[in-house]
């Protein structure tokens, strides 16, 4: 009875500790906003519209539609969705290769002691300096960019799968073995959920790359897409759209690492649960 | 005992070859390129033989036009990530001292984070032109959050016992922040630092390629691309990115090496 | 009601087994020549001072590592890889237990492979799970669990898998010990209602004493058999009446004894 009033209890100060954490955040964010404005308002600066001028522009572009497509406008299938499948299809493409080829080469010492080196290196890379070696190859167009943004952001997937599977705990692996478990099952009821915190801290720095190198490849060499319009945003000086594009860019951003979150705090559960058992 | 001893036993039947594997890969993967390229499988003007990038790569460090791109870039790099961290690091302290202004800031972070710091060129463009101030803005821009949130965290998340004891020896706040909790947040600004290393010189090379006429390896990359049908080039100025981040990241991380030698040794202990 | 067993024909032999770690000038032995049967139904302890390659010996009897020379014999057989009906309890419940898992999922898990009808499956699961007291726990995660309830999943993830021979090595050597008294008797219980075989390693003298049908007394690395000793003791045996019993007292000093001249050079706390 302790046990679970106990429970009750901490379970009511974590959620009255949230509220308060909500409450505080929302107030600093308006604020934050608040000063924006004034800020804006008071210079008086053409490079500076002010946020709700830039909010105005961001629903009036994208977010004006019929209810019939979700208030979408047609600007969002012309600009948006194009970037969007480059992002998506690329990045996809990268953690499909590199969870894959991360832990066939992580199970293998060798192979993984032989590739070490290579992936190191290919991690080295900045990869926005990928850019002009795929626009040579591959032209401006969609392979450009799906393969630019899956080649960039496949060394941080690889190298965390790689090394999530080599730390696997030798014990696990031994109990897997003392009850007889084959090799196949132990790669996936041990090692990959073992592996798997790491793997998602390397899709999460993936995807952040995946957005930068989207919005790179556009701005650099593109006809439509997100950065093609941030790019004519720029050069018609039209400010208060070009403002409302880094804000898509921003809300696009925010919204991929949440969708990711949601999909690692499903898959790990687990794992907080024992971090924050080992912490206390 | 004689767990740990099959450990490590385990372990260290690997580092002795690792380097020597990790040698035969680097070599075997040369030669299946060239292989590939020489029996004529690929186009050559699309993958140029392995040796004839090689070879050009160490042409290039020794030119000195190209050396002059790598100078630009570099002192883009290192202006703008010094910069960051005299303005993230104080800000950081301050921020992360106070358990209120701690949360309030760490909304305020959350939420201009997410601004990707690539899709402001544009704007830096419109604002400071296409020279060096405008390459140091973007990167002071994108490498002050990770050093500035390292800094809040390791500042604020100081073991609460190395506190109490430094007050139970009767120091007073400010000395207990400059004797305790700066020296135990140094190891987390400076992984904050190598992030934002890291992120400079990628906010340096994207400048470069959004702004044709500055100087930089990503300009001289754009220009050779276009101006030949000849890849070899591109394919050796990307290899030298790629020995630059090398080359960065070597020397943070030995810099780190010798300076939290503690740091490392708590944290294998616990 | 079992008062001692007689001992039935040998289930397990080691003979003639050595283990080296590394080779030339670096190479460490830590077994040297180690020979002894266990029957079946045995509870047998191996007892030595800490690092003295008790690790090493369980894991060359349930085949997760070769020795260097010698065999060990399973029914006769030689073993070669891990060998069906044998389990192993860790010292390291912390790691060994998967924490991804929930407590009957990790209980279930050395099932999954043997293809045996759900029913079959979750009634095992429930047996052994109720057999350390933790049915209540069934739906949670290792984690949330302490220590020692923590060993007591490790302990009917064995049990479940209805092995022949349980090695456990060293299973209490990190619980409180209060704990620990709680789960020797929990072990004592389920070798006698599931009669198991069980090899007992620890480096505890009353605990080896007051658990088996026998002890047997390593040396100091390098690990071979100082002495074996039957322990007459009555069954079932009581934490109290029988530890505070002259045969146990007299058997305890005896193994003193015979550890003692091994322990030289070894400092406290080794044993992690």
């Amino acid at each position: 009875m302790g046990e679970a009033g106990d429970r009750l209890t901490r379970g009511l100060t974590t959620v009255r500790g949230a509220a308060s954490e909500l409450l505080l955040r929302s107030a600093v964010v308006v604020a934050g906003l608040l000063v924006w404005q004034l800020v804006t308002m008071a210079i008086e600066s053409a490079f500076f519209p002010t946020p709700l001028e830039i909010f105005g522009r961001v629903i009036e572009t994208w977010f004006s539609g019929s209810p019939g497509t979700l208030f979408l406008t047609e600007e969002v299938g012309r600009n948006v969705a194009p970037s969007l499948m480059r992002l998506l299809s690329g990045w996809l493409l990268a953690v499909a290769l590199g969870v894959g080829l991360g832990l066939a080469i992580g199970r293998i010492d060798w192979l993984a002691a032989m590739l070490g080196p290579i992936v190191q290196f290919t991690r080295a890379i900045p990869p926005p300096a990928l850019v002009p070696l795929f626009l040579v190859l591959l032209g401006i167009g969609d392979g450009m960019k799906v393969g630019l943004i899956a080649v960039g952001v496949l060394p941080p997937i690889l190298l965390n799968t790689i090394d999530g599977v080599r730390s696997v705990d030798s014990l696990q692996l031994d109990t897997g073995r003392v009850f007889g478990i084959d090799r196949r099952r132990r790669l996936a009821r041990i090692v990959i959920p073992s592996a798997m915190p790491q793997i998602f801290a390397g899709l999460r720095v993936s995807l952040a790359i995946a957005v930068i190198l989207m919005v790179i490849s556009e701005l650099v060499a593109s006809t439509d897409g997100i950065g093609f319009g941030l790019l004519q945003a720029q050069r018609g000086f039209r400010i208060p759209d070009m403002w409302a594009h880094i804000m898509l860019l921003s809300i696009l951003g925010l919204a991929l690492n949440s969708g990711l979150t949601q999909v690692e705090r499903r898959a790990l559960r687990w794992h907080r649960g024992a971090r924050r058992r080992s912490e206390v | 005992m004689s767990r740990e001893h099959s450990g490590t036993v385990e372990r260290s039947r690997l580092p002795g070859s690792t380097f020597l594997l990790g040698l035969a890969g680097v070599v075997s993967a040369f030669a299946i390129l060239e292989a590939i390229t020489r029996a004529d499988l690929v186009d050559r003007t699309y993958l140029p033989p392995a040796s004839t990038v090689l070879i050009a790569t160490a042409q290039l460090l020794v030119d000195p036009e190209f050396l002059g791109h790598v100078a630009s870039t570099m002192r883009a790099w290192a202006f703008g990530l010094g910069l960051a961290i005299i303005v993230a690091v104080p800000l950081g302290i301050a921020f992360g001292a106070f358990d209120r202004v701690y949360r309030a800031s760490r909304a305020l972070v959350e939420l201009l984070r997410p601004i990707p710091s690539v899709a402001l060129i544009p704007l830096a463009i419109l604002l400071f032109g296409q020279g060096l101030q405008y390459k140091l803005s973007l990167i002071l821009y994108a490498s002050v959050w990770p050093i500035l949130f390292n800094t809040i965290y390791g500042v604020h998340d100081v073991d609460p016992i190395a506190k109490d004891t430094a007050r139970g020896f009767g120091f007073g706040p400010l000395s207990i922040l400059r004797r305790v909790a700066l020296p135990s947040a140094a190891p987390f600004v400076y992984t904050g630092i190598r992030v934002a290393a890291a992120v400079a010189l990628i906010l340096a090379i994207s400048a470069e390629l959004l702004a044709g006429g500055s100087q930089g390896i990503g300009t001289w990359m754009l220009l050779v691309g276009s101006g030949s049908v000849d890849r070899t080039l591109v394919y050796a100025g990307t290899v030298v990115t790629g020995l630059l981040g090398l080359a960065i990241n070597w020397v943070l991380v030995s810099g780190e090496r010798r300076l939290f030698a503690w740091h490392r040794a708590r944290q294998a202990g616990s | 009601m079992t008062v001692t067993r007689a001992p039935r024909p040998d289930l397990l032999a080691v003979a003639g087994l050595c283990h080296t770690y590394g080779a030339g000038a670096v190479a460490t032995v830590a077994i040297d020549d180690l020979d002894f049967e266990v029957g079946q139904g045995e509870f047998l302890s191996i007892v030595g001072p800490s690092g003295c390659g008790k690790t090493t010996l369980l894991r060359c009897v349930s085949g997760l590592q070769h020795p260097t020379a010698g065999t060990v014999t399973l029914h006769g057989e030689a073993i070669s890889d891990v060998p069906e009906g044998m389990a192993l309890v860790f010292q390291d419940y912390a790691r060994s237990l998967f924490p991804w898992m929930s407590v009957s999922s990790n209980v279930e898990f050395p099932l999954s492979r043997l293809r045996l009808p759900r029913s079959e499956r979750r009634e095992r699961i429930g047996e052994s799970l109720a057999a350390v007291r933790l049915d209540a726990a069934a739906d949670k995660y290792p984690w949330q669990l302490s220590g020692g309830m923590q060993q007591r999943v490790a302990i009917a993830r064995a049990l479940a898998y209805r092995p022949e021979v349980l090695l456990m090595d060293e299973p209490f050597a990190s619980v409180d010990a209060q704990t620990r008294a709680d789960l020797e008797d929990l072990v004592l219980d389920v070798w006698r209602r599931f009669s198991v075989t069980i090899l007992f390693v620890t480096h505890d003298i009353d605990e080896s004493v007051y658990l088996s049908d026998r002890v047997l007394v390593l040396s100091r690395s390098p690990a071979s058999v100082v002495a074996d000793i039957p322990v007459g003791l009555p069954r079932p045996r009581d934490q109290i009446e029988t530890k505070s019993a002259d045969g146990f007292v007299r058997l305890r000093a005896e193994v003193a004894r015979l550890i003692r001249p091994a322990r030289g050079a070894e400092t406290a706390g080794t044993s992690i």
